[in-house]
């Protein structure tokens, strides 16, 4: 229980690692998603490269905007942005800097995705099936060229009739994951090298602008959140207020317009003040009744200059 | 019990991140439904596309929120229409993710739509169209079969798998395409609003918080004034029955 309150307040204690934490789960949820996916390759001559290219770009896009829309940061930053100066200036170097770090964090399912597309092969595998060529491959002498691109397009479906016994299949579908792991492979090597390179040298160029732009970003988050609480709080005062207000004023109307004598409660002094002097049916039906038909105005300056 | 109390209380102290909560768990709890789900096609030529077409809805309850301040008489407390644009916008952005969620789930899994649309698939680019013998109706009756491998009878029309696999790519690539489209949507909503009305964004924002927050104090109010009331009604009669008793003894 304790770990978990840590683990907890950890990740909320800063709005940087809120944000990684989102990227984190963006990236897991990607896998997720491409492990549930079931891939499926038509096997028709047009249709395999745009099945094939689709699956391994467009979920990125969509993972990349998803990531700009989880990311609390993108809307302070665009506000920041077009907000009227006013009197407070307004500093480009840190509206680059929230921007660099929003769509360096966004980008981190997409790769993701792909990468693990490269790996497994299949999309690569459905896309580009059609175009290997025949001839570094038995099995497709002597057959007519558009039989050649039929009998291609249908080599990444295993279970279709024509390929269940055909020996090149697994021919070309090895050369195939073998280019795709390949690139895979290259392309995660490259971003680990570029994120090394980029880390230690950034302390190189520039790193008392970057400790100031890195400040008031986290500051202009902050200010953010805790205006927002403190408008909840606010909100919650006053309705605190205008309805304690509104109990007295209809306590005020009952006492002007009923006869009855006050009662001697000797048991009620204890209960008098939550009781608000509404003590019997039909002044709580009426005190419900106005609370509907004629809400209280939201002005409670008479209250709180008392 | 601590914990559950905690991430009640988490979820709680801000209105937005408990709508947004609620969110996630309804989206969670219609792909899992879909998952649960046992999809039958009926694999006749109508029935098909009747039963592989269908939606959801999702109640939200600030719903009955929105309609009392629509509803209630003005008295002495002006009604802004702002406000209750700002409430119906964000309880209709919120109530469309589960149905969303629910309509990517159906597109990407391809049962439905190959349920629903077997029937028009292109013969004549997939198969032989020039199979003897079969009238419009009689291929239309052919091809409804196609989602029910164990009862499909014309794989010399156009195969099985063919013809699945076909609709599939389809439906899978709509439904990619429709995820894109509605996340696109919301980056749009969510970024072009700081740049055009940010001052009259926040004011609805602060009283449409204090509407719900009004509420709520007001319903604790009295429920304290009932627990209030009684006690002293509960007091009030067994000082009566306990003179009335002791009157009777004398």
């Amino acid at each position: 229980m304790d770990r978990f309150r840590m683990i907890f307040q950890y990740f909320q204690s800063n709005s940087e690692s809120v944000m990684n934490g989102i990227c984190g789960l963006l990236a897991l949820a990607s896998v997720k998603i491409y492990t549930c996916f079931d891939f499926s390759c038509p096997c028709l001559p047009w249709y395999n490269m745009a099945y094939g290219l689709g699956i391994m770009f467009v979920p990125p896009i969509t993972l990349f905007v998803c990531g700009l829309i989880l990311n609390r940061q993108s809307l302070v930053m665009l506000e920041e942005w077009r907000r009227p100066q006013g009197h407070r200036k307004k500093d480009l170097a840190v509206i680059r800097y929230m921007c660099f770090s929003i769509m360096q964090r966004a980008m981190v399912a997409p790769v993701v995705w792909i990468v693990v597309t490269l790996l497994d092969g299949k999309c690569l595998i459905c896309a580009f099936s059609g175009s290997v060529d025949p001839e570094k491959f038995v099995g497709f002498a002597n057959i007519s060229l558009v039989q050649v691109q039929q009998l291609l397009a249908k080599l990444p479906c295993k279970d279709d009739e024509l390929m269940r016994n055909n020996t090149s299949r697994k021919a070309v579908s090895r050369y195939l994951r073998c280019w795709s792991q390949a690139l895979g492979w290259s392309i995660l090597l490259i971003l680990i090298v570029a994120v090394f390179l980029a880390r230690w040298l950034r302390p190189c160029f520039n790193q008392a602008t970057l400790l100031q732009a890195r400040h008031w970003s986290n500051y202009i988050d902050i200010e953010q959140k805790i205006f927002e609480e403190t408008c909840c709080e606010h909100s919650r005062l006053f309705a605190h207020k205008c309805i304690l207000h509104f109990f007295k004023s209809m306590r005020q109307e009952i006492k002007l317009h009923s006869f009855s004598l006050p009662r001697q409660g000797e048991g009620a002094e204890g209960g008098e003040d939550l009781l608000q002097g509404i003590t019997d049916q039909d002044q709580v039906n009426k005190l419900l009744k106005m609370w509907y038909y004629e809400k209280p105005p939201l002005d409670i300056s008479q209250v709180t200059q008392r | 019990m601590d914990k559950f109390r905690m991430i009640f209380q988490f979820l709680q102290s801000n209105q937005e991140s408990f709508m947004n909560g609620i969110c996630g768990i309804m989206a969670l709890a219609s792909a899992q439904m879909y998952s649960a789900f046992d999809f039958n096609c009926p694999c006749l030529p109508r029935y098909n596309l009747a039963y592989g077409l269908g939606l959801g809805f999702v109640l939200n309850n600030n719903v009955s929120m929105l309609a009392e301040e629509w509803r209630r008489p003005q008295g002495q407390r002006g009604k802004d229409p702002a406000v209750l644009r700002y409430m119906f916008c964000s309880m209709a952005q919120r109530a469309m993710i589960a149905p969303a969620v629910w309509v990517s789930v159906t597109l990407l899994d391809g049962k439905c739509i190959t349920c629903a649309f077997c029937t028009s698939v292109p013969v004549e680019t997939l198969g032989n169209a020039s199979h003897p013998g079969l009238s419009q109706r009689e291929m239309k009756r052919v091809l409804a079969r196609i989602p029910c491998k164990e009862i499909y009878d014309g794989q010399e029309l156009i195969a099985n798998e063919v013809a699945i696999r076909y609709l599939r790519c389809i439906s899978q690539a709509l439904g990619w395409c429709f995820v894109l489209l509605m996340t696109m949507l919301a980056f749009l909503v969510r970024s072009l609003r700081p740049c055009f009305t940010q001052a009259a964004f926040l004011k609805s924002r602060y009283w449409s918080h204090y509407i719900d927050i009004e509420r709520k104090l007001f319903d604790e109010t009295c429920a304290e004034h009932a627990r209030s009331f009684a006690k002293v009604c509960i007091q009030q009669f067994f000082e009566g029955m306990s003179t009335d008793l002791a009157a009777a003894r004398c």
